[in-house]
């Protein structure tokens, strides 16, 4: 009987509480919280450098969860924990394109902001307010393919290894590389034999790396757009020896691939500052909850060190143009 | 050396009541048991949350939350069944998968409801009929038989599905969001499901077998009881019931996955286990796994709420797990059960 | 006897010759499969696995299980990783033994929390298996260690050298399964374990000291555990605290099993596990190189388990009828 009233007692306050918070009024120590697709992430660790640095300037609260597995389900629990937790603000990174909609759509109801961070819900963007991407995802493709042709002489036999069937990052990036490979004459001496995936796991990339090199002896490029993969391949070139005659390139993070660029393995690779994406989703959410940025299609606002960011449709906001090239000039400069 | 004896020899000796052990004051045999042990802890961690992260402690959102565990909870009653019965079954996560992506495709392609969801029970028929076939015809040790299962199953759903979402059509969505009397309905379901179970392991010949066939599988089936009969029942309605689990989860979620519940496995038998059930047979209860999957829903709430990282979380699951067994254990070597 | 070495050597030529039907009939659709260095492919995927499952094998035949492996694996590598971030001038090779004894130690604390609470094994390393996870991301914080930290001679084990043929970390495993197999057959402490396996109770009648045997089980499969741990960072060139060795145990006991050790105890050979291990090896490599994709694979993994477990179950149970009635009619 204690118990019961105790608890209803304790669950009126926290309802209220909850209640209370969810819709921020103004003012810039607002509660966000990014949900990362799982812990042990490295690339996430360096978004979440940018939200600290951000919130440290901006004044918010700033903390960073994730669960311990990637799959479809694994971040609802932490998404209602948010919720209860009474935050402003829930930027994600999600790992399903609809899993969540029923949470997200709980939180919003509750006011509470939400932005998809580094990826977004494909198919179902309604269920966000808005999409914080690295670079603008079309020029992604032709850039991969510019900087893998530059580095085989625009002739050869080439493949792509990539991260699960279904991840829509990838495979966006890989259809434009197609269509760039079909369309563009400058490629013509380029052909894509093979995509294989290797679920971005150290131990499959590196087993369907090993079999692209068995099954096309010919083989003189793999691009991998996914970090795991560009460095299990790197890996299998280093290992065994052939890096004049298989030239690796791909999206990598700096940190994981500095020895091989440096040991010549890796001539040169793409990535963008997953910092700045945090930076960016942290002064968004400022603006907007202070009234100073509009979230509408085509809006224009300046964020710090950034410069001018535009949103496009479907609410996305890049936070640079380009992706940026790392060789072995310039691999030092970075600190991720 | 020779001893004289205690009677004559032409005197029988009778044992009279008054020699036999003294029975064990009610109190007792009431609260001693492995199921205090999570009711207890049951008490003390809303009191301990409660100070630390009052937010968790609130009784919408520990209802609606363990709407998410609802599917497993619901397995995980069942798994007790056939736990107590002497083997294991690692598979249900995976025939969760695995039925609810063909249930999902199935309406896709057009299969009106009623259909579908005998086709949906159906398959959960088989995967269960096929583990008691490895188990109990074969007789395959069911800890790797199931492991396998569970693989093979998981792999089915990914040939079938790949790595893509299918989604649900709109009608469908939502069952956690009904409530009866405030209650969401799925959190329902588990409770009704364990008072049945626990009613039949109780109250029914068929439950009093199930005992027995997990505490001497050879005496029982001398003393007449169908062992291979009622193992295969379990195993098969652990299929059955897998397959609900997962209309139950894809209505809440919308759409599904190959890799639903996918390490599920483990938090089942963490269940099953925290509830006191003994895992070599022949102990356990129904209401000891239905209030560890509560602690369990409850504590996992606390710990998100509290920003734990998941690492933090597995060290307690992990010390949880292993003091609960020390203490059954202790609890069962001392008392006659 | 004669029966008993016919029934034994029946089983492991069961397992060879599963593998080299499997082995030709890829090699048809293939013909790349049988190619020399795509042999040394598919080695390049054992060590790992070898090491472990040896090991694994000994608690297994013990009538024991360790489900914690993978995090052993884990945790030792992670700790071992830190050193090397945290102080790089320490000699690389000190890394063995400091991974080797902390997966002995964590091996030693299963061993005696099973002993001390009487406990199945099942559940205490499920436990552990958890517990280790978690601490060590506590001890990463959850951040990877990258490449950079991570010696270069230590990688370089992993690399083909240009006069070896074989890199060191197969050595390493093949060093451990020849000790594993002289341990086993022809130590006292290796015939005690397969003592307590077969018959528990009867074993410390006899005079074996259960305790002390089975404490050292433990500790050798967590030491193991460790090597391979070290041989992780070797081969991979990095530890990641969510990613190294989880999900490892399935593979291993998947592995044993299939090589023909009971999992009821007192039952199991090293060459069993070798072909068992090997064969897993096979199909993985196979996999890629025919073009499967990857969504089909854990399908074919589970039903080569299952009919490897129906296969390795049928030959038991004739060799029990072989047995009966051969004394049958001796009498």
């Amino acid at each position: 009987m204690l118990k019961r009233t105790f608890v209803a007692g304790v669950a009126a306050l926290g309802l209220a509480v909850t209640f209370a918070s969810g819709a921020f009024a103004a003012g810039h120590d607002f509660k966000i919280v990014y949900i990362g697709k799982n812990t042990g992430n490295p690339y996430f660790d360096s978004i979440t450098g940018g939200f600290k640095d951000a919130c440290a300037k901006i004044g918010c609260q700033f903390e960073f969860v994730a669960p311990a597995t990637a799959e479809a389900t694994s971040q609802i629990p932490l998404i209602d924990a948010q919720v209860q937790k009474g935050v402003n603000v829930i930027a994600i990174a999600p790992n399903s394109p609809d899993a969540m909609n029923q949470a997200l759509d709980a939180a919003r109801a509750k006011g509470i902001m939400v932005l998809a961070v580094n990826g977004d819900l494909v198919g179902n963007e309604s269920h966000r307010d808005a999409n914080i991407l690295p670079v603008d995802f079309t020029k992604t493709g032709p850039n991969q393919v510019e900087l893998m042709g530059s580095l085989i002489g625009y002739k050869g036999q080439i493949a792509i290894l990539s991260a699960t069937t279904e991840a829509p990052d990838q495979n966006t990036w890989i259809a434009a590389m197609k269509k760039t490979l079909e369309s563009d004459p400058k490629y013509k001496d380029m052909k894509l034999v093979a995509t294989v995936y290797g679920d971005d796991q150290p131990e499959k990339s590196t087993t369907e790396m090993e079999g692209l090199l068995s099954n096309y002896p010919d083989l003189v490029g793999v691009i991998a757009p996914t970090t795991v993969g560009v460095a299990a391949a790197a890996q299998v070139v280093q290992q065994r020896g052939i890096a004049d005659k298989v030239h690796v390139t791909g999206l990598g993070l700096p940190s994981e691939m500095r020895d091989f660029v440096k040991d010549g393995t890796v001539k040169a690779f793409q990535l963008w500052s997953p910092y700045n994406e945090g930076w960016l989703a942290a002064y968004f959410a400022d603006g907007v909850i202070n009234g100073t940025i509009k979230n509408e299609v085509g809006a224009k606002f300046d964020v710090p060190t950034l410069g001018s960011i535009t949103i496009g449709d479907k609410n996305v906001m890049n936070t640079q143009a380009e992706l940026t090239t790392f060789d072995a000039k310039n691999i030092d400069d970075f600190s991720f | 050396m020779t001893t004289e004896p205690m009677t004559s020899p032409s005197e029988p000796i009778t044992p009279s009541v008054t020699d036999a052990a003294p029975a064990r004051p009610l109190w007792q045999v009431i609260l001693i048991r492995p199921v205090m042990m999570t009711v207890v802890l049951l008490i003390l961690e809303p009191i301990v949350a409660s100070i630390f992260w009052p937010q968790s402690i609130d009784l919408q959102y520990i209802l609606s939350t363990f709407t998410l565990t609802a599917p497993l909870a619901l397995m995980a009653l069942v798994l007790t069944l056939v736990i107590i019965s002497g083997e294991i079954d690692l598979s249900p996560a995976s025939s969760m998968a695995l039925t609810a992506c063909v249930f999902a495709a199935v309406l896709q392609a057009g299969l009106p409801f009623p259909l579908a969801v005998v086709v949906c029970i159906g398959l959960g028929f088989v995967l269960g009929l096929f583990n008691a076939f490895l188990v109990v015809y074969l007789r395959l040790p069911s800890l790797i038989a199931t492991i396998g299962t569970l693989t093979f199953y998981r792999g089915l759903a990914q040939v079938l599905a790949g790595d893509a979402s299918i989604k649900f059509p709109e009608w469908y969505q939502g069952l956690n969001l009904v409530t009866v009397l405030g209650i969401p309905v799925p959190d329902l379901i588990v409770t009704l499901a364990a008072i049945l179970l626990a009613l039949l392991l109780s109250a029914t010949i068929f439950g009093r077998q199930i005992y027995q066939t997990g505490t001497n599988e050879i005496a029982a089936q001398h003393a007449g009881i169908r062992t291979r009969l009622i193992k295969t029942a379990l195993f098969v309605t652990l299929g059955v019931v897998s397959a609900l689990a997962g209309m139950m989860f894809t209505s809440q979620l919308g759409t599904v996955r190959y890799d639903l519940g996918l390490g599920g496995e483990l938090q089942m038998v963490l269940m099953a286990m925290l509830g006191g059930t003994y895992i070599f047979g022949g102990r356990g209860s129904i209401l000891g796994t239905f209030l560890a999957a509560w602690l369990l829903s409850i504590m996992t709430n606390a710990m998100n709420t509290a920003s734990w990282l998941p690492a933090t979380q597995f060290c307690l699951l992990g010390v949880l797990l292993i003091v609960s067994i020390i203490i059954t254990n202790f609890i069962y070597s001392r008392t006659q059960r | 006897m004669n029966a008993l070495k016919t029934i034994l050597l029946r089983r492991e030529m069961g397992i060879l010759v599963v593998i080299i039907l499997f082995c030709l009939a890829v090699g048809i659709v293939k013909p790349r499969f049988l190619a020399l260095d795509n042999f040394r492919t598919m080695l390049m995927l054992v060590p790992l696995i070898m090491i472990v499952a040896m090991g694994q094998m000994l608690v297994i035949i013990a009538r024991h299980v360790d489900l914690s492996v993978g995090s052993t694996l884990g945790f030792a590598a992670m700790m071992t990783a830190l050193m090397f971030k945290t102080a790089p001038d320490i000699p690389w090779y000190l890394g063995f033994l400091v991974a080797i004894g902390i997966g002995a130690v964590l091996g030693f604390m299963n061993g005696l929390t099973v002993i001390v609470f009487r406990l199945p094994a099942i559940i205490v390393t499920l436990g552990t298996l958890y517990l280790y996870r978690g601490l060590t991301f506590i001890a990463s914080g959850a951040k990877q260690i990258d490449r950079q930290f991570i010696p270069g001679p230590l990688k370089a084990m992993s690399a083909n050298a240009p006069n070896f043929w074989f890199p060191w970390i197969l050595i390493i495993a093949l060093a451990v399964v020849l000790i594993t197999y002289w341990f086993a057959n022809h130590s006292r402490l290796g015939r005690q374990i397969y003592a307590i396996g077969s018959n528990p109770v009867a074993a410390p009648l006899r005079g074996i000291p259960v305790t002390a045997v089975t404490l050292t089980v433990f500790s050798i499969s967590g030491a193991l555990a460790g090597l391979a741990g070290i041989m992780y960072a070797s081969r991979w060139g990095f530890v990641n605290p969510s990613n190294t060795g989880w999900g490892f145990e399935f593979q291993v006991i998947a592995a044993v099993v299939i090589g023909g050790v009971s999992i009821n105890g007192g039952v199991g050979s090293v060459l069993g596990v070798v072909l068992g291990v090997l064969l897993l090896g096979c199909v993985s490599s196979a996999l890629p190189l025919l073009g499967i994709p990857g969504t089909v694979q854990s399908a074919i993994y589970g039903l080569v388990i299952i009919v490897a477990l129906v296969i390795d179950q049928s030959v038991r149970e004739r060799g029990i009828q072989a047995l009966t009635t051969a004394r049958g009619a001796r009498t």
